[in-house]
This record gives C-alpha cells, sequence and structure tokens, in this order.
C-alpha cells in the first residue's frame, strides 16, 4: 500500500506541477490587446464556432411595449464634443468613397423593433429603436465588402484636446442581420447626445460595445477592422 | 488484518482532480466577470449582505479585470464541459451510476447520516461505497454542472439560443441562476472538504490511489 501510495501521490504531484507550470506560461504568454495571446486564440476559436452556428435570419426576441425600459448612460468615449444634429453627413470610405446626409438614411425604408439591449458587464434595457437596416444603407450606398467599420466622426478630440475616438468592426453577417440598425430614434423620441445622436448603431445580435454612437465614419474593408474594446482585450466578434 | 479495497477507478480520480483546477478557474475568472455587475444579495431588507463587499473584491484582486475574466471564462469552459460530459458518460457505460443516483431508500438515510454527522444520532452511516447523503450530494452537484452549462450558454448566446434564455426566465434571471449554481458549489466544496477532514486519511488516499485500506472500522465520508 506505501508503495502504491508513493507512486500515486508522485504521479499526481508531477500532473499538478505541469498544470501548473502550463497555467503560469498562459498567464504570462505574450499578447497583445490587453490579453495573453493563446487566450485571444481562444477567443478567435469560438468566433469560428459562433459563426458556423450563426443563423443569418434567428432573431433576436421581440417584447411588447409595456416592457421598455429607461435607457441607461454608459459609454461617452467620442461624445466628448457636442454633435451638431443639423446637417450630419456620414463618409462611406473604403471600397467606395462618397458622402451621404443623415436624411439619405432617414429616407429609407424605417425599421422598429423592441430588442434587449446586453451589455457585456451583465445587465440588460429592454428599448425601442427605430431606424434603417444597415443591410438597406450598404445595398444602397456601399460595396461588397468582408467587414465594415464604423467610427465617430474622425478628428474628434475631448475639452483637453485629446483624441477622442470610438470605432468598431462588424463582420458582413452581423452587418447585414435583419436587426441591425443605423437609429435615429430611442422609445419614441430623437435620440439625445447620450445615446448617440443623430445616428446609431443598434444590433440585437452584439453585446452593446459594438452598438456605436455618433456614427461618423462606414468604412467597407476587407481586412478586420480595429475595435476599442477588442484591444482592451475584449472579443472583437461579440456576438451573442 | 489489512486487506485492500479498490474503490475509485483510474478514470474517475483523473477527471475528479482535473475538475479540481477547472472548477477554481471558472469560478475565478466568473468572479472577474461578475464584479462588472455585482447587483445580488443574500438575505432580505436590513439584513441583505451585498456580494461582495468591496474588501472582498480588494484581498482577491478582483476588480477591473472583466475583459481578462471572459476570456479565461470563454477558454475554460470547454474543458469543464467536456471534463464533466466524459465524467456522465463513464458513469452511464462503466454502470458506476447505480451507487451514484439515489434510489427509494435514498432520502430516510441521507437524513439519518446529516443527523448523525450532526451528532443527533448514534446510528452510524451504513458502510457502502456512497451513503443516501453521498449520492445526493454527487448526483446533486453533477445536475448544478449541467444547470451552470446550460444557463452558461443562455447568457453567452442569448440571441443563438433564444429558445433557452426563454425558458430559463429571460437573460437576466439565467444570470441570477448561473451565479447561485456557482455558490451553491461553493457550499459544496465546503461541506466536501469538511467531510473529507473528518473521513480521515485512508478515505481521502483512495481518491489518489484508488484503493482504501479495509479495517472494517471506518466508514467512507467525503
Amino acid at each position: 500500500m506505501s508503495r502504491l501510495t508513493r507512486r500515486s501521490f508522485a504521479v499526481g504531484g508531477v500532473a499538478a506541477l505541469l498544470g501548473a507550470g502550463g497555467v503560469a506560461w498562459l498567464a504570462n504568454a505574450r499578447g497583445q490587446d490587453g490579453i495573453p495571446g493563446p487566450l485571444r486564440k481562444m477567443l478567435e476559436f469560438n468566433e469560428g464556432v459562433a459563426q458556423r452556428l450563426f443563423g443569418p435570419q434567428r432573431l433576436a426576441p421581440e417584447f411588447s411595449p409595456d416592457k421598455i425600459e429607461e435607457p441607461r448612460i454608459n459609454g461617452l468615449i467620442g461624445l466628448a464634443s457636442v454633435a451638431p444634429t443639423q446637417d450630419w453627413k456620414i463618409r462611406v470610405v473604403g471600397k467606395v468613397d462618397r458622402t451621404i446626409p443623415l436624411a439619405a438614411i432617414e429616407a429609407l425604408p424605417s425599421f422598429s423593433m423592441t430588442t434587449q439591449l446586453k451589455c457585456v458587464e451583465g445587465w440588460s434595457r429592454i428599448i425601442n429603436w427605430k431606424g434603417a437596416r444597415l443591410s438597406d444603407v450598404l445595398a444602397q450606398f456601399g460595396a461588397g465588402s468582408e467587414y465594415i467599420g464604423l467610427s465617430t466622426p474622425s478628428g474628434g478630440t475631448d475639452k483637453s484636446g485629446q483624441p477622442d475616438r470610438y470605432y468598431v468592426g462588424f463582420d458582413r453577417p452581423s452587418a447585414l442581420h435583419p436587426q441591425t440598425l443605423l437609429c435615429y430614434e430611442m422609445n419614441g423620441q430623437p435620440l439625445t447626445q447620450d445615446h448617440g445622436a443623430p445616428l446609431r448603431l443598434i444590433s440585437a445580435v452584439k453585446y452593446g460595445y459594438k452598438c456605436i454612437k455618433r456614427i461618423g465614419v462606414i468604412e467597407l474593408t476587407d481586412h478586420r477592422p480595429p475595435d476599442y474594446w477588442a484591444e482592451q482585450g475584449y472579443d472583437w466578434y461579440a456576438g451573442h | 488484518m489489512e486487506r485492500l479495497e479498490h474503490k475509485h477507478s483510474r478514470a474517475v480520480r483523473w477527471m475528479h482532480w482535473f475538475n479540481v483546477p477547472l472548477l477554481f478557474g471558472m469560478v475565478w475568472s466568473g468572479m472577474l466577470i461578475y464584479w462588472a455587475n455585482d447587483v445580488y444579495s443574500l438575505g432580505f431588507g436590513k439584513f441583505a449582505i451585498h456580494l461582495f463587499p468591496d474588501w472582498f473584491y480588494r484581498w482577491f484582486h478582483l476588480s477591473g479585470r472583466l475583459a481578462e475574466g471572459m476570456a479565461w471564462h470563454f477558454a475554460i469552459m470547454w474543458l469543464f464541459a467536456l471534463n464533466g460530459l466524459a465524467y456522465v458518460a463513464y458513469t452511464i457505460v462503466s454502470g458506476e451510476w447505480r451507487y451514484l443516483v439515489p434510489n427509494r431508500g435514498s432520502f430516510r438515510e441521507a437524513w439519518m447520516v446529516v443527523l448523525h454527522d450532526l451528532h443527533l444520532s448514534k446510528i452510524e452511516p451504513p458502510r457502502r461505497k456512497f451513503n443516501g447523503a453521498q449520492q445526493f450530494a454527487y448526483t446533486g452537484v453533477v445536475l448544478m454542472g449541467a444547470g451552470s452549462l446550460l444557463t452558461g450558454l443562455s447568457i453567452y448566446k442569448p440571441t443563438q439560443v433564444a429558445w433557452l434564455t426563454g425558458f430559463l426566465g429571460g437573460y437576466d434571471m439565467a444570470r441570477w441562476e448561473h451565479f447561485w449554481l456557482t455558490m451553491g458549489y461553493m457550499a459544496f466544496f465546503a461541506i466536501h472538504i469538511a467531510q473529507v477532514i473528518r473521513a480521515g486519511w485512508n478515505n481521502f488516499r483512495a481518491m489518489v490511489t484508488g484503493y482504501e485500506v479495509a479495517s472494517g472500522e471506518e466508514a467512507s465520508r467525503g
């Protein structure tokens, strides 16, 4: 029994040391974008799984009007200055180069949905949104591209003159999803500054940090666009 | 007279010990995520304790690490799920589920074991591999594991599995369920460790070596 015990504990000890070594290596592995490289690889692996299971026509549940909640202000990056709501223009760059007035987006078929905006922090709000489908905007003003990058107007600065910009990247299937809207109304009212006036994105298939406010630039590209929070260690895909 | 009795198979021992760092990793990374929206309390009204107090996060260095927590959580989850599924598959194929799943007499027996362990009754627990209390505990914790996978999936991909999230009561409710299952593991862990210490070296060694010395005196616990 004592020989068996010694052998078993030795095997267990070696296994524990190997495991601890593996975790230490993983935790200290070089990485970019805020997390160790192997963990970033795992997020990308999960993204591959998610994309394979992604149903482009699978809709997020909609809620009845009595379930609508007060919006919660969260995420003011890129909103330091006050956005003019008159004569707002969106630059479309990359595969095309044109400037479209907000009115052109408001002229597209308007869709309304009451969906749950989910924050990756773990809270949610049920909100009624109204706007044009991103798929319609892209069909009208865009061109085929694997990715769509959206950002606040370039050249934005905060009060101390530091650059103040927010930017997100979308994979094409998520961008074309029928519940991905460029919104100008929230709970029946025009968007306020804190919620991204005059035009913001809401996608019912993405977590809140992909739902960029105050859109000034849309980029059509075949390279994965940079993403503000993905650079800080968060998942680039952020689909749910 | 010393006699060696085979108690735990090699597969069960490996899966058991492999699960220790995996569950720890899931709970730890889960805490990093929970910190970002720590809205739950234990108790009611005046007697509610906010989970968790600030000193707790400070002490364990859990603050401001949401991205890191998610990255670990969504990596370890695969190993945790695979290990759990392998364990369930093994108990089915090997027939060991018969020792683990409670049967008709288990409830009464579990009650007797609880009374005995609280020193309220002198009736000894039966001497077989798992008594009624253990059957409930070990089957229960596996069901909790399944619950964690399902509630976890429903808050990880609430649109792609909207049917599941809806079934569990919605996104916010599923998150609450996911949290309290984790608190359940902590309770299981505390009782498990206490019982293993009570049961002694012979019982603990069996989980490492696979064999127990059957002297006829010690009842197994843990």
